[in-house]
């Protein structure tokens, strides 16, 4: 469906080795279904299926582009759980193989320990560029690819819309307030994508089929080389000491036009710094 | 490091894919739902639910579907309903209103906006492949499969699924009576949905009398045919969705025996293929279109509901046509594509039905009407709380559950009796599938005006008005009681050809079957369930006697009964289905005679079991009264 060239550079020319691409990927609760928080660790409930969260669509779509040519996508993910099924729908959508750091200890993980996972399980496909969303959709903390990037000490770009790759580096157009900014990094590098940048494909039926046979390496914290007090509840350097509901909202203000509601309005808005 | 405007390039942001397509908002077991959301097509756990109830996953032990797990299948439902969502449900009402049009001057059909595009990317990833056989380049899952991707597509958007629907009954056709030649050169197009197909029958003075046809094909030159008649009520006859489409015609050639017995079928393409374009040996080849044959549509219709649905009266000229299968053989070659296309339509009346029960029940949950009596607040409700509200989504509920059941239950049929390695399976299904054929077709599209009437009923005045949707579910589901043999041709059918109570006939297993599954839910405790099964199989086999006894001694009286009796019939095997949920799991529900026993191997849910309960002690005794109607005569119906 999209098949539009990525950059002004063009699709990828011969001029480099084949393009290992790994996508950073979270599997979360369906956000259609009511979600649950865990009483005790305040946590969301992650039991059950799980779901490709959909920010990660548009990077699995932005490295089979740049990969359609000459190369593959690696999906990478963790979970508490043997959960596979929104690994499978980015599989489905055409990338190769997924690996999956999937360990009971990772259980209560903050995004720094997130990280290290992640980057101990990305260093063992050798990519040549890391994709990872700006931020998932079920926890919002938007600092965990900075952190792979720092851990493995790669350079890395946020908020792409647009990236190309050409002798060994990427251009990416950075989406900012007031526009873009052109950016250029040498690779390896993690580059992080704004959601709703590119259009998604669907994973067609072939795709579907396929996925069920391609490889899912399941990985443990010890495979990683990693001490498992490094990791979930005992290794995480922030706690979530509390939640609360969100204030309801109040009644609305009724303006009732005696002639000045133009200006009623406008000190409205005003008042809430939108004009 | 260049900064640039925003104004200078706006960034487009694109709708994120697959949000509310499993959106399963409701609390299952809790007494009132209040947050339901309507998706807009029918959900995929409703599927899986009824594919498993019927026994779906013994077909992966049959030869050629060890792909076709539980979980395949699951995965490949639910990337389709995220397709179907994203690119088929927003175009259902913007299609009604635009409809299809006829440009007089060119003879073309422009389908409305969106279509096209809709159309060819479902053909882009693969989906209309999936349920034909591998050596056509289809996918190769169970027809129990398609009938489910079927179910989806036509509760998002019943025009558009009707072109793919009938390019299946094409493939069929072809599949069973093409030569290989053929086959090699028409079925990979047709299966990919590159091409679709047509069904030419009807003409102004032969509808449910085919034998009335009076289109000819004459000989050519070459082996080839001409082909020259007025058919009309073909569906999908002209459109811009695909470069070509091949007409399947059945017509009368010189010489032939009058009534049925002198049709032939012809493939006849749209345009002219191969080198010279003139050797009907080339016709729908792979070769360049050099040409439009000699067929046109000359008007299209103004119809009640499907408006994007073109209705086409198709004018054949001297058209170029091959012959398909025997001379004079197109009766029998109609009749293997039948069961297919009854049970198709089928599955449209469930999606239709499925498709209001989803609205109504979304709009009860979200509109705020009345206070409940006894209620010391005072506090106005939401008007799914109100107990006769209620009483019509229980009844919408349970009639597409047991509807649908039915429905999967001969797709399931069908599959065993193409695939089984024991030829006395294979025999088994295939009389389970002529006896349930008429009930799919005739009772889940009687239903689906039912609960599409019921649908616009809970929307209260909003219902009448278009802008809320209900209203076309209403007018696009009408029309299912109609084709395809309307609902009276199918009573018959069931009254005259198969009712019969003989030893091993699929009446007398069923009603065995019922027997047993009754005894079953009484030892697990449900007692009045088991009781109003007794009670109606009881007064079915009253009728049923009686209706074999006049067959033979006063067949108009008979005849007279039969539309009832399907009801009654429909009711029971519904009822039996349905009961398969109260069966305590782990105790060897599944497995019946057909495999289409309707047990709960997965479990149903407490809700899922209220809706049997529901079904079977306050819906299903209400055909006990039909047979009244059943025992009357035909000087009875006084006009």
């Amino acid at each position: 469906m999209s098949g539009a060239p990525i950059g002004r550079w063009g699709p990828l020319s011969g001029t480099i080795a084949p393009m290992n691409v790994v996508v950073c990927v979270k599997q979360i609760p369906d956000p259609a279904a009511p979600a649950a928080l865990d009483a005790q660790s305040h946590t969301l409930v992650r039991e059950g299926k799980l779901i490709l969260d959909d920010s990660d669509a548009y990077g699995v779509e932005m490295g089979l582009q740049l990969a359609a040519e000459d190369g593959e996508v690696t999906l990478v993910s963790m979970a508490p759980n043997g959960e596979v099924s929104g690994l499978r729908t980015g599989l489905a959508m055409g990338a190769a193989k997924a690996i999956l750091v999937s360990d009971g200890a990772l259980k209560g993980s903050d995004a720094l320990s997130t990280a290290k996972v992640l980057a101990k399980a990305i260093e063992r496909a050798q990519p040549d560029l890391v994709i990872a969303a700006t931020e998932s959709t079920d926890g919002y903390t938007g600092t965990t690819p900075v952190q792979i990037a720092e851990l493995l000490g790669m350079p890395s770009v946020t908020f792409a819309k647009k990236i190309s790759v050409a002798n060994g580096s990427v251009r990416v157009e950075r989406q900012t307030e007031a526009g873009y900014d052109e950016v250029e990094c040498p690779l390896p590098c993690v580059v992080t994508v704004t959601a709703g940048v590119v259009e998604p494909r669907y994973p067609s039926f072939k795709g579907i089929m396929a996925a069920k046979s391609k490889p899912v390496d399941q990985l443990t914290v010890a495979d990683l080389g990693l001490d498992a007090s490094s990791v979930g509840w005992a290794g995480a350097g922030q706690e979530i000491t509390g939640v609360a509901a969100a204030e309801e909202r109040g009644a609305g203000e009724l303006v009732v036009d005696e002639g000045d509601a133009h200006e009623r309005i406008v000190a409205f808005l005003e008042q809430l710094k939108l004009v | 490091m260049t900064a640039h405007p925003v104004t200078a390039h706006p960034v487009t942001a694109h709708p994120v894919t697959a949000q509310p397509v499993t959106a399963q908002p409701v609390d299952e077991g809790a007494e009132t739902v209040r947050d339901a959301v309507d998706p807009g097509h029918t959900p995929v756990d409703r599927v899986l639910a009824a594919l498993d109830a019927v026994g779906f996953p013994e077909l992966q032990e049959l030869p050629g579907w060890s792909e076709a797990s539980p979980e395949m299948v699951a995965d490949l439902l639910e990337g389709f309903a995220a397709f179907v969502a994203e690119e088929i449900v927003p175009l259902n009402a913007p299609g009604d209103r635009e409809g299809s049009r006829l440009d007089p001057t060119s003879g073309r059909v422009h389908s409305p906006a969106g279509f096209a595009a809709a159309y060819q990317r479902y053909v882009a990833a693969g989906w209309p492949t999936v349920p034909f056989d591998e050596v056509h380049g289809g996918g190769g899952m169970p027809w129990s499969v398609g009938v489910a991707m079927q179910d989806i597509l036509a509760s998002a958007n019943m025009a558009l699924s009707l072109c793919p629907m009938l390019t299946q009954g094409a493939v069929e056709l072809l599949a069973r009576w093409g030569t290989p030649e053929q086959q090699a050169r028409l079925l990979p197009k047709l299966v990919s949905g590159e091409w679709t197909g047509t069904m030419n029958l009807t003409e102004p003075d032969a509808g449910s009398d085919v034998g009335a046809v009076r289109t000819m094909a004459r000989p050519a030159p070459g082996g080839a045919w001409r082909v020259s008649g007025t058919k009309i009520f073909i569906t999908w006859g002209d459109h811009d969705l695909t470069d070509d489409t091949l007409h399947l015609v059945l017509a009368r050639t010189p010489d032939a025996p009058p009534g049925t017995r002198g049709l032939s079928l012809f493939a006849v393409p749209a345009r002219l293929h191969g080198a010279g374009g003139a050797g009907a040996g080339d016709a729908g080849g792979a070769g360049a279109a050099v040409g439009r044959n000699g067929v046109r549509c000359v008007s299209i219709e103004h119809k009640l509901g499907i408006h994007a649905s073109p209705t086409c009266v198709m004018e054949f000229d001297s058209a170029e046509g091959e012959l398909v299968g025997e001379l004079h053989g197109g009766m029998r070659a109609m009749f293997t594509m039948m069961n297919a296309a009854r049970l198709s339509v089928g599955v449209e009346g469930i999606a239709l039905a499925e498709r209001g029960y989803q609205a109504a029940l979304a709009y009860a949950c979200q509109r705020v009407q009345g206070r409940l009596p006894g209620d010391p607040s005072g506090r106005a409700v939401a008007i799914v709380e109100h107990p006769d509200v209620r009483r019509m989504l229980a009844t919408m509920r349970a009639s597409v559950d047991a509807a649908r059941l039915v429905v999967y239950s001969t797709a399931h049929a069908m599959d065993v009796a193409r695939r089984h390695p024991d030829a006395r399976r294979r025999a088994e299904a295939a009389e389970l599938v002529g006896f349930l054929v008429p009930l799919a077709k005739a009772w889940s599209t009687d239903l689906a005006t039912d609960v599409t009437s019921l649908a616009l009923q809970v929307h209260g005045g909003a219902g009448y008005i278009e802008e809320t949707g209900v209203a076309q579910h209403y007018r696009d589901a009408r029309i299912t009681a109609i084709y395809e043999g309307t609902n009276g041709v199918q009573a018959i059918d069931l009254v005259q050809r198969k009712l019969g109570l003989g030893e091993g006939s699929a009446a007398a297993t069923i009603l065995q079957q019922v027997r047993e599954r009754a005894d079953q839910i009484r030892r697990d405790g449900h007692r009045d369930e088991a009781e109003a099964l007794m009670r109606a199989a009881a007064t079915w086999r009253h009728a049923a006697d009686l209706l074999i006894d006049r067959r033979a001694h006063s067949p108009l009286d008979a005849l007279a009964g039969a539309t009832p009796f399907l009801t009654m019939t429909a009711n029971l095997v519904g009822g039996w289905l349905l009961a398969g949920r109260l069966v305590a799991s782990g105790t060897g529900a599944a497995a019946g005679g057909f495999g289409a026993s309707g047990g709960s191997p997965r479990g149903a849910s407490d809700r899922d079991r209220k809706v049997a309960r529901f079904f079977l002690t306050q819906l299903l005794p209400r055909t006990d009264g039909l047979v009244h109607a059943v025992r009357g005569h035909v000087d009875d119906l006084v006009i």
